[in-house]
């Protein structure tokens, strides 16, 4: 495939949805947009790690979470403007994932260990935040309201449309970028084999820290993003685990370790969320029905994701999925062929 | 061009390896034989770095590596294939060989490529294909295959019959005669004893983690007492 055809898509798409501001103007699709874009945005940084280098985090709020707090008391308590505070907030996130990384990766912590390690860091910066007097406690931080473009803030929400936009296709490009790299061939040996990896040369630690701290960054972009939209945040919010378990689920429906799937995940999810709101505003909770209903048909009928099921789909053979090899399967160990030691 | 002196390794509290001392020359094929469980995947993992050895040292062209990263033992020409195959089985074929040789230049690594579809034809047949669809001979010769990728000066080969029919096996260990002919060593640590005396010219036995016998293969082929003792035949 060559390059442009590789980038054509994401670009087709990024601009039609570019151009959904200019025709609706109602304020709670725009909401439901920038809120889904943030989510995709996140679910980005968690493909990186998890679709990418198969290191499944169960812990990315640890990554949202200091994004967001990153930026909102870098303004709120020392008046940083909040276009260097969104750039700080990335990068103390990043920082904050190395951190995480050189801690579990170095111990050799792989696989459930990793997940769970990260979700207790996740659980403590939780806590931590909601008792510190620095975070606002438990009341939580507000940004101060002051409507100025220099101010990270729009009057009118297509801006952030606009803005969450740009960062998702940023990071699509990047993603579709490291996969036809020679980082994205070291991501995808770590994720395959490990130790094979390692028997070739790869620096393994070294890779998957580059994994963790761009995932971090990216997610705490999300977070970072988050807050400057809402202008408010609270410990339940930044560090809760409904973002670590939105970040992980919307590759999964979408398609891990594609660069598309997180996008195609989070606006599927949202979306017929969002949708059953509308439709069945009587019935309270039958959004949250259908929610789960879809996560269980999509692991059962489509393992590779709606990327998977397209894929498909365009091969013309839908039913005997068994036929199909798995292209992205993230938690491969070891081949079946392999013998005892 | 491989010195290892004294080389004391293991896994937590216990040591598996107590002592090895061996050596490979340039161009040669050395066979290290032992029974399952006496410590010839832990010599690899050592030599490859793979474990940081305990105690002794490990000297590659006159560079001391025991302790290093296993990628820098990689860089420096040493190139292990690990036991039972580890492919990459979701990659294609193409791609798990190109893995291999990320180190060199593109050119480099396209040439390369040619090499490895001349010495595994069937290989370059299967280009596009899972590789976790290959039959185990065909992921064997792949595995060598993306050793051979990252241009090596001295191979390890950790048990490359494992797992194949006879015929296959005569078939690995031609190909192993083969690539040493371009002047590659390579360290051959086999239990396959018969096949492996034919195609070394020195060999070490391991047992309990120590050498008990080296000497030239045809010598140790033609001692009965020895190969009843140590090597079960």
């Amino acid at each position: 495939m060559s390059t442009s055809r590789a980038f054509a898509p994401a670009l087709v798409l990024l601009l039609l949805a570019a151009l959904i501001p200019v025709f609706v103007t109602a304020n709670t699709v725009l909401n439901f947009i920038v809120f889904t874009l943030i989510i995709a945005l996140a679910a980005q940084g968690w493909n990186l790690l998890g679709g990418l280098c198969g290191q499944f985090s169960f812990g990315h709020a640890a990554f949202f979470g200091s994004g967001a707090y990153a930026a909102a008391l870098l303004q709120a308590r020392y008046g940083v403007n909040a276009w260097a505070a969104f750039t700080a907030a990335i990068a103390f996130a990043a920082l904050v994932g190395w951190i995480i990384g050189y801690l579990s990766f170095r111990s050799g912590l792989r696989g459930s260990y990793f997940a769970l390690v990260t979700l207790a860091f996740a659980e403590v910066f939780r806590i931590l935040a909601n008792a510190s007097a620095f975070t606002g406690g438990a009341a939580g931080t507000l940004i101060k309201l002051d409507i100025r473009p220099e101010n990270f803030q729009f009057a009118s929400r297509a801006a952030f449309v606009w803005i969450a936009l740009a960062l998702v296709g940023f990071t699509l490009l990047l993603t579709t970028a490291i996969t036809r790299s020679r980082l994205g061939a070291w991501f995808a040996a770590v994720r395959e084999n490990e130790d094979a990896a390692r028997a070739l040369g790869v620096d393994t630690l070294a890779v998957k820290l580059k994994a963790i701290t761009l995932s971090a960054g990216i997610t705490g972009a999300a977070g970072a993003l988050y807050v400057q939209y809402y202008l408010y945040l609270d410990a339940n919010i930044a560090y809760g685990s409904w973002i670590s378990i939105e970040a992980l689920i919307a590759p999964i429906i979408g398609g891990i370790g594609t660069p598309l799937g997180p996008i195609v995940g989070a606006v599927t999810l949202h979306g017929l969320g969002e949708l059953t709101k509308l439709f069945a505003s009587g019935i309270p909770g039958i959004d949250l029905v259908i929610y789960g209903a879809l996560l269980v048909t999509a692991i059962a009928f489509a393992p590779d994701g709606m990327m998977g099921l397209l894929k498909r789909l365009g091969r013309g053979q839908v039913t005997p999925r068994t036929t199909t090899p798995k292209t992205t399967a993230a938690k491969t160990t070891t081949p079946k062929t392999e013998g005892a030691a | 061009m491989l010195e290892v002196e004294n080389l004391i390794a293991g896994y937590g509290g216990a040591d598996v390896l107590r002592g090895i001392g061996l050596e490979v020359k340039p161009g040669e094929i050395v066979a290290v034989l032992g029974a399952n469980g006496v410590g010839k995947t832990t010599l690899n993992r050592a030599l490859s770095g793979l474990i940081k050895p305990r105690a002794g040292t490990i000297r590659f062209l006159g560079q001391e590596i025991a302790g290093l990263k296993a990628s820098a033992i990689v860089a420096a020409g040493l190139i292990h294939v690990p036991e039972g195959r580890r492919i990459f089985p979701n990659m294609s074929v193409r791609d798990n060989l190109v893995l291999g040789s990320y180190r060199r230049g593109k050119p480099a690594r396209e040439a390369n490529l040619e090499r490895m579809f001349e010495l595994f034809p069937r290989l370059r047949e299967r280009m596009g294909q899972a590789a976790g669809t290959l039959s185990g001979g065909e992921q064997q010769m792949l595995a060598i295959g993306r050793g051979l990728m990252g241009e090596p000066k001295l191979l390890i080969l950790d048990e490359p019959s494992l797992g194949l029919s006879p015929l296959l096996v005569e078939e690995m260990f031609a190909l192993i005669a083969r690539i040493a002919g371009e002047g590659l060593a390579v360290l051959l640590v086999e239990q396959n004893v018969v096949q492996s005396l034919e195609l070394a010219a020195r060999a070490y036995v391991l047992e309990n983690g120590r050498i008990v016998v080296e000497g030239a293969s045809s010598q140790i082929a033609a001692d009965p007492a020895l190969k009843h003792a140590y090597l079960g035949l």
